[in-house]
């Protein structure tokens, strides 16, 4: 494509040259082209001098010893993201920075060559923590590169981090640090500090770009005034005038149960309207929903800190009363490690202080007591600073998308699963699951989509799927066979689900057995865990169907996981290697190397929670 | 036997056959697809056409309709449960076998046990991973479903009354005899359920049957009279115990009852059966399988709604009939032999047996054998099958007699009795006495309205309706239906209320007292408020008019309330209205 218009309409250049251009960039991804362009628009307004030979002919050291030369410093926003948020804080500096010119470039780390990071003028990264310290894996391979023994001499580099976490977390942002350590120590220059967003990320944020923006700024008012701005390909989606901090005001439709009677949890299934919001989604996307907590917990939660509701109070430039504040803007449910903090100060409750000092203790702290508890167990006087001072600001939730545009049009569907934590005969519910299980019609719902594309069906509609799930993991499934039931693929597709009981959590019962009849599931295994003395899980069912599952995957099978990351996902994987061995007759070591293969080939993709 | 016929349909008249007995023709001696539907994980429900061939072995698939539309919004099939009824003929079982069956209930089934009007066990709730245990289980002691369902002969009832004689016992023993030997004898039911060895379906024969089995249902019932409990009028194939001078002399034959009809279908209808002479006991089996074979070879089955024997009959006569049968036996029945029936109902409390043991007749509302909060009934029996040293009788109108028990065992279970509140009858109402209730909803898929649910509700209300007639002593039958099929004999029952839709019954009236007289629908589809108005000024009635003795049923027609005709305008109340008109 890009040979081409070079040959069409590039006159000035021989054949030859347009040979050379074409084996320089011709496996280059978009974002690599992207970068180029500035590079050369870089070459083009500075010394002029430079041949175009001596760019496209050069290895990478010469494009390096070339950069001192560059008027407007190349500025490169990388970030890495697990649930999505990094990338939106990525896309919404790239869109301020942007003006600024074609010197300004956002690189996802999944896509990003990691042997470019040393040409960089000004990087700024932002990344978020998973699991315990984990990068995200998108951030693996320039993790591992950085951290590796090929690592390059940053000298050469400015760059500042923005890590993202979630305090109730031992390793809080480790790998934001992991970064930022790491780009010090191979000789960049740290712009400034770098700043650890908690959940509720928002202001930190917003102080942290605000940084960059004025560096970037005043760096380009120094360099030469003269330049022109080019345009250039864009590589941000278009985005909907709907966003994680604008969202969508809408409609719910239906909020369903899908677990039928005696069933041991509660499953919803919920539709919402999107209609007129522009918002689009492709299944496998994720729907971000804005949570209210329910007027009782707002009640309690007053009730025995002591204040008066109604009295008003301002957040975000908003005066609003209090107990409306409580249900829209605070965290009410999960605790942050601060708020425990503070308590154990303020009360003086030594065994309170002996569980913050002990962070193995708080995290266990952290997991078994919501907001309410903490508060009623150490009951204390606050004041209305206090509380708002000390809770959080409330975080949006991801739910897979349960459905196809292909065929509900404008509406979403979600499968939500309760929590619904008993502790002394009290329930303890999440805030989302709570506000859409119980969720009426009409109700208003404020929602955006947050893309996945590394959860995606395979673009050959012949492609096969095998889709493992349990759970409310099933929710992407549903989505997938809607859309191809609705562009009539020929692609088999093969699912494994578990749940605790076949008469109650068999979801989307009618469904599946409807598709099955169609012919468009070519085939079911199901794992009701509970329904018999032992317990079945689907990573049963995986070695159970070994061979054939192995059959699948060597003929070109695409693979997904979804649902519960710690217990799930891992026996799923561990499963999954143990087949691939066992029937290619090959060792562990081999097992892993083909999953790597598929996971490279985005051939295995995982939506694990 | 000089009978050689056997039976056999070809592929074109199959298939212009009604569609059950294409199922039938093409399972392989009642196998079908029963143990991949077994198999198949994503449903709890059987494949269509084997739902009609797993009642062979003695299961319904059914649904719990309370929760149906629900479901159905949950985007979940219906709660699908199997009934599945197990074979006791004559209603009697040890207390081995009673401690399985609870054991059975509490592990498979919705925890309780219900006692039919046809003598057997019915266990509800089963779902389908649990058919093969529950088979299993019960194969342990003995028991089985085999042909509790289905178009074969099913249960084998008598009279289980244990106190009069040791003829009883002889009585009995015939009644299990016809009953093992009209049994179809196709292996599909150890192989399917128990991991029997496959057979050669090939060579498989059906003697009695053939591979297509009867046209419909055929059930058999063996009376001893004065006690005409199991209500032998009602049933395809019946016989009169002949007891002279202490020794079975043998058996009055009685063809052509029957229960079922659909509303609306006028084609159909309720029928008494005929008495058509008398056999020695000896002739017994002979009589039974050429009965049956006649209605293989003749029944309709064409129309599945008039496939019954009582049509055959009705259709063709019950002289053809009777000539076929002698023809067939090589031998004539003899003349009807006198017998004289006093009651339908159970003789409730204690009684003593000839052979100096006792015996309790317990009062079971609806045949419903369950723990209640206040009440633990199911309990209370299985403390005593502990340690009872007789056995357990299962009676034709859904009650328990604890039987046989020795001289020293009878303080412990009368403590037992005490200690569980079980129900003795002493104290329950006449109407209760002589009451009986099908299942009805939730489980069952032919239900129009409640019966089991309601009737204590209604019996309530007829309590304080008799009594305000000053005739709470007076012995009234009164049956309830949730649909016209029959199961709890609505129409031999003085009041009869059969289900026509939601809250709305069919009122038949003018039934003789011990079942020897069908009832006449006297008014249709009427709610609760209108039934107690009608029977309220009938008592009124009664009570002013009736002769000394005179049962309800009796009186009813004898003032001409209703007059049975014989023929189907008796059960359908829109022909009646026409003739009106």
């Amino acid at each position: 494509m890009l040979a081409n218009i070079l040959q069409e309409f590039a006159s000035p250049l021989t054949k030859e040259q347009v040979d050379k251009i074409q084996a320089a960039v011709g496996d280059l991804s978009l974002e690599q082209v992207n970068w180029l362009s500035g590079y050369l628009a870089g070459i083009s307004a500075g010394a002029g001098a430079q041949t175009l030979q001596a760019a496209t002919n050069s290895d990478v050291q010469t494009l390096s010893a070339q950069k001192p030369s560059l008027s407007v410093e190349s500025t490169t926003i990388l970030y890495a993201s697990q649930t999505g948020n990094a990338r939106a804080l990525a896309e919404e500096l790239y869109e301020q920075l942007k003006p600024q010119g074609s010197h300004i470039r956002l690189a996802d780390m999944a896509d990003y060559n990691a042997r470019q990071l040393k040409n960089e003028q000004q990087v700024f990264v932002i990344v978020s923590t998973h699991g315990e310290g984990e990068p995200p894996d998108d951030a693996l391979p320039l993790h591992e590169f950085l951290f590796g023994k090929k690592a390059p001499d940053l000298s050469h580099v400015k760059f500042a981090v923005l890590a993202l976490g979630d305090s109730s977390y031992e390793f809080f942002c480790k790998t934001g640090q992991d970064f930022d350590e790491r780009f010090s120590e191979l000789g960049a220059q740290r712009l400034f500090e770098r700043v650890d967003c908690d959940v509720d990320y928002r202001s930190q944020a917003k102080a942290w770009s605000g940084q960059v923006v004025e560096q970037v700024s005043s760096a380009a008012a120094t360099a030469s005034a003269s330049e022109e701005t080019k345009p250039q390909l864009s590589v941000v989606e278009t985005v909907s005038r709907y966003s994680k901090f604008t969202p969508f005001s809408a409609e719910l439709l239906v909020s369903q149960p899908l677990t039928g009677r005696g069933s041991s949890k509660t499953t919803a299934h919920v539709e919402i309207s999107l209609e007129d919001s522009g918002l689009s989604y492709a299944p496998g996307d994720s729907l971000g929903v804005w949570p209210e907590n329910h007027s009782s917990l707002v009640e309690q939660v007053l009730a025995v800190v002591g204040l008066n509701g109604e009295q008003e109070v301002t957040v975000e430039e908003q005066t609003k009363r209090l107990k409306e504040a409580l249900v829209v803007d605070y965290e009410l449910t999960q605790i942050s490690p601060a708020l425990v903090q503070f308590v154990a100060e303020k009360s003086g409750d030594g065994s309170l202080q002996a569980i913050v000092q002990e962070r193995s203790e708080l995290n266990a702290f952290i997991k078994n007591h919501q907001v309410i508890e903490l508060l009623q167990k150490y009951p204390l006087s606050w004041s209305v600073e206090e509380l708002l001072g000390q809770l959080r600001r409330i975080t949006p939730r991801l739910y897979s998308i349960a459905s196809s545009q292909e065929a509900v049009d404008d509406e979403v569907h979600l499968t939500v699963g309760l929590v619904d934590d008993v502790r002394d005969e009290q329930h303890y519910y999440g805030a989302a699951s709570r506000f859409l299980v119980e969720a009426e019609e009409d109700q208003k719902v404020r929602v955006f989509v947050e893309k996945n594309k590394h959860f995606k069906l395979p673009d050959n509609g012949d492609t096969d799927i095998i889709m493992i799930g349990a759970g409310t993991g099933i929710a992407p499934y549903r989505g997938f066979m809607q859309q191809r039931e609705s562009v009539d693929t020929q692609g088999r597709n093969w699912l494994f689900f578990g749940n605790p009981h076949f008469q109650t959590d068999f979801l989307y019962q009618l469904e599946w057995q409807q598709w099955l009849k169609s012919g468009l599931l070519s085939r079911i295994d199901l794992a009701f865990s509970r329904d018999q003395a032992h317990k079945v899980y689907v990573q049963h069912k995986i070695k159970e169907q070994g061979q054939e599952l192995f059959q699948w995957l060597e003929q070109g099978a695409h693979l997904y996981i979804c649902g519960d990351k710690d217990n799930m996902a891992k026996a799923v994987e561990s499963s999954l290697l143990d087949v691939i061995s066992e029937y290619s007759g090959k060792d562990s070591a081999y097992a892993e190397d083909y999953l790597q293969q598929l996971r490279q080939s985005a051939r295995y993709q995982k939506d694990v929670y | 036997m000089s009978d050689t016929k056997t039976f056999s349909l070809t592929k074109e008249q199959v298939q212009s056959l009604n569609p059950v007995e294409g199922i039938k023709d093409k399972s392989q001696h009642l196998r079908g697809s029963i143990a991949q539907s077994l198999a198949n994980p994503v449903t709890g429900a059987v494949a269509a056409d084997d739902t009609q061939l797993i009642k062979f072995h003695g299961i319904y698939q059914q649904d719990d309709r309370d929760l149906r539309n629900e479901r159905r919004k949950q985007k979940l099939e219906p709660a699908y449960s199997f009934m599945l009824r197990a074979r006791v003929p004559g209603g009697i079982c040890s207390p081995a076998q009673w401690l399985a069956m609870d054991r059975i209930a509490n592990e498979f089934g919705n925890d309780t046990l219900r006692l039919t009007t046809r003598q057997a066990f019915q266990l509800h709730g089963i779902i389908k991973n649990n058919l093969r245990p529950t088979m299993q289980s019960m194969k342990q002691v003995m028991l089985d479903s085999i042909a509790a369902c289905g178009d074969v002969n099913r249960n084998v009832m008598c009279n289980p009354n244990p106190v009069e004689s040791k003829v009883h016992k002889e009585v009995y023993d015939w009644a299990a005899r016809i009953s093992e030997h009209l049994l179809p004898k196709t292996q599909a039911y150890y192989e399917i359920w128990l991991n029997g060895d496959k057979v050669d379906t090939n060579q498989e024969k059906e003697p009695i049957y053939s591979k297509h089995y009867l046209p419909r249902k055929f059930k058999t019932v063996v009376a001893i009279p004065p006690y005409n409990d199991v209500d032998v009028f009602a049933h395809d194939l019946g016989f009169i115990a002949i007891i002279q001078n202490g020794r079975l002399a043998g058996f009055n034959v009685t063809v052509g009852g029957g229960m079922g009809m659909s509303h609306g279908d006028t084609e159909t209808y309720p029928r008494a059966a005929d008495v058509i002479g008398f056999c020695f006991p000896q002739q017994v089996l002979a009589v039974a399988e050429q009965v049956v074979k006649i209605q293989r070879d003749f029944g309709n089955r064409e129309v599945r709604k008039q496939a019954r024997f009582k049509y055959t009959i009705a259709t063709r006569g019950i002289d053809w009939f009777k000539q076929e049968l002698n023809d067939r036996l090589g031998w004539k029945l003899l003349p009807n032999q006198p017998y004289e029936f006093i009651s339908n109902s159970d003789r409730y409390g204690w009684i003593k047996g000839y052979d100096g043991r006792w015996n309790l007749n317990l009062y079971i509302e609806n045949g419903r054998i369950a723990d209640h909060p206040d009440w633990p009934l199911m309990s209370g029996l299985r403390e005593v099958a502990k340690i009872h040293d007789g056995d357990f009788r299962i009676t034709p109108n859904q009650n328990l007699i604890i039987a046989g028990i020795s001289e020293q065992n009878k303080a412990q279970v009368e403590a037992l009795v005490e200690q569980y509140r079980l129900n003795t009858g002493e104290e329950v109402s006449n109407i209760r006495r002589h009451g009986m209730a099908c299942v009805s909803l939730p489980t069952c898929t032919l239900a129009m309205a409640e019966s089991e649910r309601y009737m204590p509700t209604f019996l309530d209300k007829m309590e304080s309706l008799l009594q305000q007639h000053g005739l709470e002593s007076q012995p009234i039958t009164i049956r309830m239906t949730g649909c016209p099929n029959g199961c709890a004999r609505p129409y031999l029952a003085e009041i009869g209320l059969v289900g026509k839709g939601p809250g709305k019954y069919n009122l038949f009236l003018g039934a003789g007292h011990h079942g020897e007289r069908l009832g006449v629908v006297y008014r249709d589809n009427i709610g609760e408020q209108e039934i107690l108005r009608v029977l309220d000024q009938l008592f009124a009635q009664y009570v002013a008019q009736r002769e000394s003795d005179e049962k309800f049923g009796d009186f009813i027609v004898r003032k001409g309330i209703v007059s049975p005709t014989a023929t189907p305008q008796d059960f359908h109340f829109e022909l009646q209205h026409q003739a009106a008109v």
